[in-house]
């Protein structure tokens, strides 16, 4: 049950990074248009993350599991009767979070948002593809909600790419850049955690090694009608070092001050409500 | 026609209540004077997404997030009505940003006042959104028909902010004392700020009776003003809390609140740029712009090669019928 928990935490986690990083652009976007554009995907990613930190609780509170047995201590039980979706997302310290190092990158410009948000939506899609047909059902309802949203996310995304990649040199050269930076960090995707494996096992994830072929297949295809090669002079995956650490809560250096402030007033108010 | 008959038609059309419509003729002032308000109101759209976008990482649950986002992305689709309403008088969207980022268009003063805690998010729905709906309501009645009706849509979803807002002070109004004292301390630094949103004095402004005549306006600032002062006098009992205003009092003879005195030595300076955050604003806008120009540029030139791309495939496809 614990694997289950760890599982439905690292989902709802992904998808809670993101947003916060995302929701900086609110106000700032390039055009007006894109601006509203990427807050749509916004809130459609902390809604899903929502629906997933509120599962996670109802598994906790149902089943009185007590985290603390497990090699990440669990802070929760000592702060919180009850768990519900904002002690998880407010009260959990840095090694705690099991979000990709993917979702926590710096924005950086908006060629390194969107590389970050297309990378992300074309993993997500095709785990939430599959995720519909698992053997949880409250997975399997949650996917089949959230795919049509982040289908339009890998649509917007990949056009925006596509426009950038073969837009002007100076796109071109930012969003070559930005692979630079973000490519490092996508080999984590398809290296399963334990509480991964043990749910795969169980028919509740999907096979998150099985999905690197597709996602290879979609990013090239998008890649190669941005005109973009790849800048590492050679083969994409071998070249490169992959980053992890992320899914078991070991995370970059700049993760605990984005999370100092998305926790500030919980933490600074405990047991206030909102 | 002379130019006096079509003046004379267009202000018999005007208080026939027949909407004055992009192609109509309109008098040179009438255009111009639609032209400032409505983009100044749609800067006061962008502008405003800020100091509550100051709160966006920092909100206090996952509800109180997800709503202060959606909250700030209605403002930006409000910016992109009114950009679109004010671009049917003939001003492109490009040439009233300009304007803005050069200080010759205005934004409302109110964003140039700071957010500083959670509780301004609640005070900011609740007065600030208050005070813009009463005037919104308004100009849903205005002579020029794409104004109006953009004026509509932005009702709707400015009231839901509103509730939005009341709602979230009610929450502190209810929780532990220092969230108290939060929402005590935010009623009192945008109070003052939110009954100046109303502009200067009927006396003191300068618009007022051509805009009432063309029916741009239909209420005076005053007028608004004491509306707003007798709407908020009676919600701020159910929160609980005080109006930071010694001289509040009901006036039988009028049917209207009394209250004291605005500071429009504070009003003039914060209009003039002297505001506490006059500067950060205009900077963040244009950080923002200048920071997306390579962003816009792009998208232009991919969008060309695009349709030449196509235009190319289309000669193909001809010659080789």
């Amino acid at each position: 049950m614990n694997q289950l928990i760890y599982y439905t935490l690292h989902l709802a986690d992904n998808n809670l990074i993101l947003t916060q990083r995302n929701a900086a652009w609110c106000g700032h976007g390039p055009i007006l248009e894109q601006d509203i554009a990427i807050t749509n995907i916004t809130l459609d990613l902390i809604g899903q993350s929502r629906n997933l930190y509120q599962y996670a609780a109802k598994l906790i509170n149902e089943k009185n599991i007590k985290l603390v047995e497990t090699e990440t201590p669990f802070s929760l039980e000592n702060e919180v009767n009850e768990v519900n979706e904002d002690s998880l997302a407010y009260l959990r310290t840095e090694r705690e979070f099991k979000n990709l190092l993917l979702a926590e990158q710096p924005n950086g410009d908006w060629a390194q948002t969107i590389l970050k948000q297309f990378f992300y939506s074309v993993y997500q899609y095709l785990l939430y593809e599959k995720m519909q047909y698992s053997k949880d059902e409250q997975l399997a309802g949650i996917a089949a909600k959230a795919i049509k949203e982040v289908k339009y996310h890998v649509t917007w995304s990949s056009e925006w790419v596509i426009r950038l990649g073969d837009g002007t040199a100076e796109s071109k050269a930012k969003m070559e850049k930005a692979i630079k930076e973000l490519w490092r960090y996508t080999g984590e995707m398809f290296v399963p955690a334990d509480y991964e494996t043990a749910m795969i096992a169980a028919a509740v994830a999907p096979d998150v090694a099985l999905l690197k072929g597709e996602w290879m297949k979609k990013v090239m295809e998008v890649f190669s009608e941005a005109t973009i090669s790849s800048p590492f002079g050679g083969d994409w995956n071998e070249t490169v070092f992959m980053q992890t650490g992320g899914k078991n809560g070991i995370h970059t250096e700049q993760f605990g001050y984005m999370l100092t402030e998305l926790q500030y007033l919980q933490r600074t108010y405990p047991g206030a409500a909102w | 026609m002379q130019l006096h008959d079509l003046e004379k038609a267009f202000q018999q059309k005007i208080d026939n209540e027949i909407k004055i419509e992009p192609k109509d003729w309109m008098p040179d002032a009438y255009r111009k004077t639609n032209v400032r308000q409505i983009s100044q109101h749609a800067h006061s759209e962008i502008v405003g997404m800020l100091p509550e976008g100051n709160w966006i990482s920092r909100a206090p649950s996952l509800k109180r997030k997800a709503i202060l986002i959606a909250k700030v992305q209605d403002e930006a689709g409000h910016g992109l009505y009114l950009y679109a309403a004010a671009e049917t008088l003939g001003t492109s969207r490009e040439q009233m940003i300009d304007d803005l980022h050069s200080g010759k268009a205005k934004y409302s003063s109110i964003f140039n006042y700071p957010t500083l805690t959670w509780a301004d998010m609640g005070a900011v729905g609740w007065l600030v959104d208050g005070a813009a709906i009463l005037n919104q309501v308004m100009l849903c009645r205005t002579s020029y028909g794409p104004y109006a009706r953009a004026n509509v849509r932005i009702c709707k979803e400015e009231s839901f902010h509103q509730r939005q807002g009341f709602e979230s002070l009610m929450i502190l109004s209810k929780g532990t004392d220092e969230q108290k004292a939060m929402c005590q301390d935010a009623i009192n630094r945008w109070w003052w700020p939110a009954l100046m949103m109303f502009g200067p004095k009927d006396s003191e402004s300068n618009n007022n009776d051509q805009s009432m005549k063309w029916k741009i306006k239909r209420k005076s600032n005053d007028e608004l003003r004491q509306q707003f002062i007798d709407m908020a006098v009676q919600q701020v009992k159910v929160l609980g809390m005080k109006l930071p205003d010694d001289k509040l009092q009901w006036n039988e003879e009028k049917g209207h609140y009394d209250f004291g005195e605005i500071n429009w030595d504070e009003f003039w300076n914060v209009v003039k740029g002297n505001g506490p955050c006059n500067k950060q604003r205009l900077e963040a806008r244009k950080k923002a712009h200048e920071e997306g120009a390579w962003v816009r540029e792009a998208a232009v030139a991919y969008a060309k090669k695009k349709a030449d791309r196509q235009h190319t495939s289309a000669n193909e496809n001809t010659a080789a019928a």
